[in-house]
């Protein structure tokens, strides 16, 4: 029979070693520059209240929230603005067609995984650094860290349908800032048309 | 049979398995006769293990070592 823990079985030391490098990852996502300030300021905190965390595979979705708050001082702190995106004109827009106009033979197998593999870790980056924050935490989240919906609406204390509905414009912008951000960056140019 | 704005709108819910077991029906209904959503759904599947894909990246060695020594500083 296993018998929960009255606390973490592991000390502090050992278990932030072992998140560390998905907590950076995860930062660099959420405030770019400023990751390592922010992740310096979410092992301070977690240090000083790891008496809270009750058990020990639950220091993940733990360290995870408080590392959220910390990149949301930071990036309330930053002077750095998202580009200007309407929110309400996005609903129409799909990249898929929006790739499949550029083509001349509409239905090519690979057109849309070629536009795909033009973008490296540094772009995916770039084009999330666009978004407000509001909708990038949980593309970021969700999607890149691997954490359920309700996990994250647990973490911010919001209902479940805010986070799904945050989540379902944060796609929407990732499409249009993709396809605007390989306009302007050339991307498209190794794209075979 | 739901128009296709209305199953593509839903596809990604489709995908991350949040949507009601009633639009699911909806869904798949529409995809066995729709071609082009289809392809949408496809892309949508391709598009959500790309951001997976793109969350293994290389990190700074500077940074994560300066970082280790905050954690040994805080917790000797």
């Amino acid at each position: 029979m296993v018998v929960a823990q009255a606390g973490p079985d592991r000390g502090f030391r050992e278990l932030a070693k072992e998140q560390l490098p998905r907590l950076l990852s995860l930062a660099r996502r959420l405030v770019g520059d400023d990751a390592e300030d922010a992740v310096q300021d979410c092992l301070l905190k977690a240090f000083q209240r790891f008496d809270q965390l009750q058990d020990g595979a639950a220091a993940p979705s733990w360290l995870t929230s408080i590392l959220v708050n910390c990149c949301r001082d930071r990036g309330r702190a930053g002077a750095r603005r998202p580009v200007e995106i309407d929110v309400e004109s996005i609903e129409d827009f799909s990249l898929y067609r929006r790739i499949a106009h550029e083509d001349p033979f509409p239905y090519s197998d690979s057109l849309h995984l070629d536009f795909l593999a033009e973008f490296g870790p540094e772009d995916v980056r770039a084009v999330l650094m666009r978004l407000p924050e509001l909708y990038r935490l949980p593309l970021v989240v969700v999607y890149m860290d691997g954490f359920l919906v309700r996990e994250l609406a647990e973490m911010l204390g919001v209902p479940l349908g805010t986070v799904l509905a945050r989540l379902h414009r944060g796609r929407k912008l990732f499409e249009k800032q993709m396809w605007e951000y390989a306009e302007e960056t050339g991307l498209l140019r190794g794209v075979p048309r | 049979m739901i128009s296709c704005a209305k199953a593509v709108q839903q596809l990604w819910e489709y995908l991350d398995g949040t949507s009601t077991q009633a639009d699911r029906v909806l869904i798949e209904e529409h995809l066995k006769r729709c071609r082009r959503c289809c392809g949408e759904l496809e892309f949508a599947h391709e598009l959500r293990a790309f951001l997976v894909d793109a969350a293994h990246e290389d990190l700074p060695e500077d940074v994560l070592r300066r970082l280790n020594r905050t954690v040994e500083e805080l917790d000797p």
